[in-house]
């Protein structure tokens, strides 16, 4: 390349410009091909979250639905039920929900951001499988003491009225708590917790 | 030539003569195999890099076969392998060629970087060649990773579960980046999806760059050899190197017989024994995925349990992927960690056999320790191996410049 009379500031002003504005093109043109990764319109719709009226569900009473594919069990639970969860205390894996998956705010005795109501996926964390809510205080098939609590027929795993597990089942850790908040009293909202979407 | 040559020959010639002038064909050859003198005294761990080679356009050309009938959705891709397995006229052969050559392209490239590590192939000049094969083993890594979710089946699933979940360990960006990675709120369809556009054609090109830019790299300085001596340092009066010989005729008879001897070995698996009892392929990838059961025992496959059990050692979520990424890493680093004034194992004192074999072993137990269930004695033995794994290159770094050496001949011994 001949390099007599050659401006060579001006060329070096030409090469830097045109490597800028190229690059700012690109990053620009990534811009569509990145976003074409998140989750669909179709798959945001299906995964929206669930807005549940809850004014009619009674103590002690526990209401099944669908959200993400997964079945969330909402229940009011009575004051001697949650005067219960102390108890069992010594006999849980995890009472302090340290190793279980919760937003923070469950992350206590109830495992709910309002005492009396726990919200939970009720899939069982060993297989999947469903429990069946067995509320009644006093001797089971599967335990003496019963405190009321949660039984999975697959694999016996047990669980109290706040999903916590017990040990010596297979269930390695507590049912897990989906985000949730409460848009007022009477309506649940599943899958926003209060700071943002989940 | 003395003779003169007869008129089909002649012809030859004449068609080869008016090829090179529009496409050096005899220039290349000749550059790069005729030319090219490699050192005489390669053994067994040469044979890696050819063989990996050949897995590699075995799996490209499987593979195609395989799409031929495969179908990236998730209602339809686990039926569509079985579909494959027993409706497709040698689909079998076919499919268990594709999954028994991903297994056997780890085993030969692990020998294959072990190598390295036996004869300092990736010291000074070869830093980048082990640079771009590294990045090949990343890349394949991902291949494989989105390679083993297509079928669909539980482990598939539950595997791709835990392998993306580990990018939600990423403080505050982790959960979009997940989600992004998903391209849902689950593992579905649309994960299938593009895990499938990334498997067929996304890496496999990277891939075959890779290779490209280490096999340039390769040419550009020559193998070396266990020895650890630079053949190019002795040369005789024409220029050649008194203890190379040309890649062709003599290396490409030596991988020949390699790849005998190794297609031997790779059909009787290939026929007797696909699935090595679980190792090759997973039993709960022949249940359907279901996003409401998750298996009792999630496990990556075989070639990635080493680095999953380091991911297992540590109790902290974060913490341990960061180690898990930091063990693949370090090995990027590796040219400049050891600091050894001599190359090959077979000058390097003590010190280094020492190291290399508890690396080696390590490394192995981390891997079945990466497969079984996971009780808190084997919870303390990964932490123990992790630690060994993790030493090995520090050691290297402090003892290699001071570690004890033996006087290093000038020419290649045999």
């Amino acid at each position: 390349m001949p390099t007599d009379g050659v401006n060579k500031g001006r060329r070096r002003f030409l090469v830097a410009t045109t490597t800028v504005v190229g690059a700012v093109g690109a990053g620009f043109a990534a811009v569509p091909f990145i976003q074409s990764w998140q989750p669909s319109a179709k798959a945001q719709s299906m995964g929206a979250p669930v807005q549940v009226d809850i004014g009619k569900l009674e103590p002690g009473q526990l209401l099944k639905l669908q959200w993400r594919g997964q079945t969330i069990g909402v229940l009011r639970r009575t004051p001697e039920s949650l005067s219960l969860l102390s108890e069992v205390t010594p006999d849980l894996r995890d009472p302090q929900s340290l190793e279980s998956e919760q937003p923070p705010f469950a992350q206590n005795e109830a495992r709910a951001l309002k005492e009396e109501y726990l919200v939970v996926n009720m899939h069982c964390t060993h297989l999947g499988c469903i429990p069946q809510m067995v509320p009644q205080v006093g001797p089971q098939p599967f335990q003496e003491n019963w405190k009321g609590g949660f039984f999975c027929p697959c694999h016996k795993s047990k669980f109290d009225l706040a999903g916590r597990v017990y040990k010596g089942v297979p269930a390695p850790t507590n049912l897990r708590i989906p985000p949730y908040s409460f848009i007022d009293n009477n309506t649940l909202f599943i899958g926003v917790s209060k700071k943002g979407a989940a | 030539m003395a003779k003169p040559a007869s008129t089909l020959a002649k012809r030859a010639d004449e068609l080869m003569n008016w090829i090179d002038k529009r496409l050096p064909v005899t220039a290349f050859w000749n550059a790069t195999m005729t030319g090219y003198y490699a050192p005489k005294n390669f053994n067994f761990w040469y044979y890696m890099g050819s063989l990996a080679l050949l897995v590699l356009v075995m799996q490209i050309f499987t593979g195609i076969f395989l799409t031929m009938h495969y179908k990236p959705s998730a209602t339809e891709a686990f039926a569509s392998v079985e579909y494959i397995m027993r409706d497709v006229d040698w689909g079998w052969l076919i499919r268990y060629m594709h999954t028994t050559g991903a297994s056997f392209f780890f085993i030969l490239v692990y020998l294959h970087m072990f190598r390295s590590l036996l004869y300092g192939s990736h010291r000074k000049p070869r830093e980048l060649l082990w640079i771009f094969g590294m990045l090949i083993y990343v890349a394949l890594m991902a291949e494989a990773f989105m390679g083993y979710v297509l079928p669909w089946g539980q482990m598939s699933y539950w595997g791709a579960q835990v392998i993306i979940n580990l990018f939600g360990a990423i403080p505050s960006v982790g959960d979009a980046l997940t989600e992004w990675i998903r391209g849902d709120y689950f593992i579905s369809d649309a994960t299938l999806n593009r895990f499938f556009a990334l498997h067929v054609i996304a890496i496999p090109l990277a891939l075959l760059g890779l290779v490209l830019l280490h096999l340039v790299a390769l040419r550009e300085n020559g193998s070396n050899n266990p020895d650890g001596i630079e053949i190019k340092a002795n040369k005789d009066e024409n220029g050649l190197p008194k203890d190379g010989i040309p890649f062709h005729p003599y290396y490409t008879v030596k991988d020949i017989f390699g790849v005998g001897m190794f297609l031997l070995l790779f059909a009787f698996v290939l026929f007797f024994w696909p699935e090595v009892g679980g190792i090759f392929l997973e039993r709960d990838n022949f249940i359907p995925a279901t996003p409401l059961v998750t298996p009792e025992h999630i496990m990556p496959v075989w070639y990635f349990t080493p680095y999953y059990a380091i991911l297992k050692a540590v109790p902290d979520k974060l913490l341990g992927v960061i180690l898990m990424g930091s063990s693949i890493v370090v090995l990027f680093f590796l040219p400049w960690l050891d600091r050894s004034p001599v190359k090959s194992i077979r000058y390097k004192g003590a010190w280094y056999k020492v190291m290399l074999a508890l690396f080696t072993i390590a490394f192995i137990r981390l891997g079945m320790l990466g497969m079984a269930e996971g009780t808190p004695a084997q919870t303390i033995e990964m932490r123990v191996w992790t630690f060994v794994y993790f030493s090995f290159f520090i050691l290297l770094f402090f003892l290699s410049p001071r570690g004890k050496t033996k006087p290093v001949p000038d020419r290649v011994t045999h």
